[in-house]
């Protein structure tokens, strides 16, 4: 499923636009499995599963795989429903260069919520 | 399409406040009981539009929003650009007395959201006397801080941006679209440390879990209203605030978020009317 965030990223203009100075490659580790996504200039240009030796990235975003499932329901609970009510509930962890997260921060939010179920395209 | 305007007036109102010159924006609508309103930090009375919208409240009420100093049309006091703004209890409390008092107001009924809705709990502990009957909405005792508060004002990270985005999840998801990015937008034009400034008060100076059961609710009364989905300050949290105050009156309202008067106006009213029409009766 992670993989389709490729396509339902760059398919979102309005997303893509707001992302146009964002050139990055960040790691999501979904339970025990890390991936990598690269991003130049907003579009989405790899989404590649790990493991890796040595993954290279500006920053990580780490949950389980169970709390990763609720915030990508198709109406997640509350406490679930944002990465910041996760990473309050210390269900999230973001480590790294966070300058690089924060300053487009709408840009991640709305990017991982492209997995929602029903958010498809 | 003909234009159509709103029964919302706006004035400036000069005052003194913590000893230095102020120039606060202060709008209203209606007549009545008045019914003063407290916005979030990090936006302005914009978020009340609702309620001075709607004639279910403004027959019997005249509800009157301010924008706090360096919010919203309220300027911050001259000598800002050499200063590092911080809200502080004491402050917070001074400027609601002084501009109730400088507006005439009468035992009015208060009404605040988030940092409102704190100051509220401390207005009810310290001065219930001077008020009807206080509301508070996503009002808890005490948040942690849960993310770095200093990406909020740094060079680098664009301050509109990122205050929304901060706060974002905090609406509802059934919020309609139109009020969810009103409220955000509110939050995007916030000057640069507005929001960090406000939240010295919201997670660090304001802290009053330790007094909070001392709030006599003969005195006045407190009615407590939280949305489900804010996970700033949780339902949990205004529960435990709640229990800890006989007397006091608590709904949680389904579906909403952390700014029920803004971000869905009309599934607010449908909490908020009883709550003023009890208060009424009272």
């Amino acid at each position: 499923m992670i993989e389709t965030l490729q396509q339902r990223v760059n398919d979102d203009q309005g997303l893509v636009r707001r992302g146009r100075y964002l050139t990055t490659r960040f790691l999501l580790e979904v339970g025990n499995t890390p991936w990598l996504i690269a991003i130049f200039e907003g579009r989405i240009v790899s989404v590649t599963q790990g493991p890796f030796v040595m993954p290279s990235s500006s920053f990580a975003l780490r949950a389980s795989e169970q709390e990763w499932q609720k915030f990508w329901s198709r109406r997640p609970p509350p406490g679930s429903n944002d990465l910041m009510a996760l990473i309050k509930r210390r269900a999230l962890k973001a480590e790294g260069d966070l300058q690089i997260f924060m300053s487009h921060l709408r840009y991640f939010k709305e990017a991982l919520a492209k997995l929602r179920e029903g958010a498809g395209r | 399409m003909s234009a159509r305007f709103e029964p919302i007036t706006g004035r400036y109102m000069h005052l003194d406040l913590f000893g230095r010159p102020h120039r606060v924006y202060v709008e209203e609508a209606g007549e009545g009981t008045p019914l003063l309103c407290l916005h979030t930090a990090g936006s302005d009375g914009r978020q009340y539009r609702g309620l001075m919208n709607d004639a279910r409240v403004t027959e019997k009420h005249r509800v009157i929003a301010f924008d706090m100093p360096w919010h919203g049309k309220s300027s911050p006091p001259s000598g800002w650009h050499d200063e590092e703004y911080q809200l502080t209890s004491a402050q917070y409390t001074t400027m609601v007395l002084e501009v109730s008092a400088a507006l005439g107001l009468d035992k009015p009924i208060l009404i605040g959201c988030s940092i409102g809705g704190r100051i509220a709990l401390h207005l009810a502990l310290e001065h219930p006397e001077r008020f009807r009957a206080i509301i508070g909405l996503q009002a808890g005792a005490h948040v942690d801080p849960y993310y770095d508060l200093n990406f909020l004002h740094r060079a680098d990270v664009h301050g509109g941006e990122v205050c929304g985005a901060i706060v974002s999840g905090l609406v509802g998801p059934d919020a309609p679209d139109k009020e969810r990015w009103e409220t955000l937008w509110h939050y995007m034009q916030g000057g640069p440390g507005v929001f960090k400034g406000d939240l010295y008060f919201y997670k660090l100076d304001g802290d009053i879990r330790g007094r909070v059961a001392q709030i006599d609710t003969r005195r006045c009364p407190l009615f407590l209203l939280s949305g489900e989905y804010d996970y700033s300050c949780t339902p949990e949290e205004t529960l435990a605030v709640a229990s800890s105050i006989p007397g006091c009156e608590v709904t949680i309202m389904k579906g909403l978020g952390h700014f029920p008067m803004s971000e869905d106006p009309q599934a607010f009213l449908s909490h908020l009317l009883p709550v003023l029409a009890k208060i009424a009766g009272s």
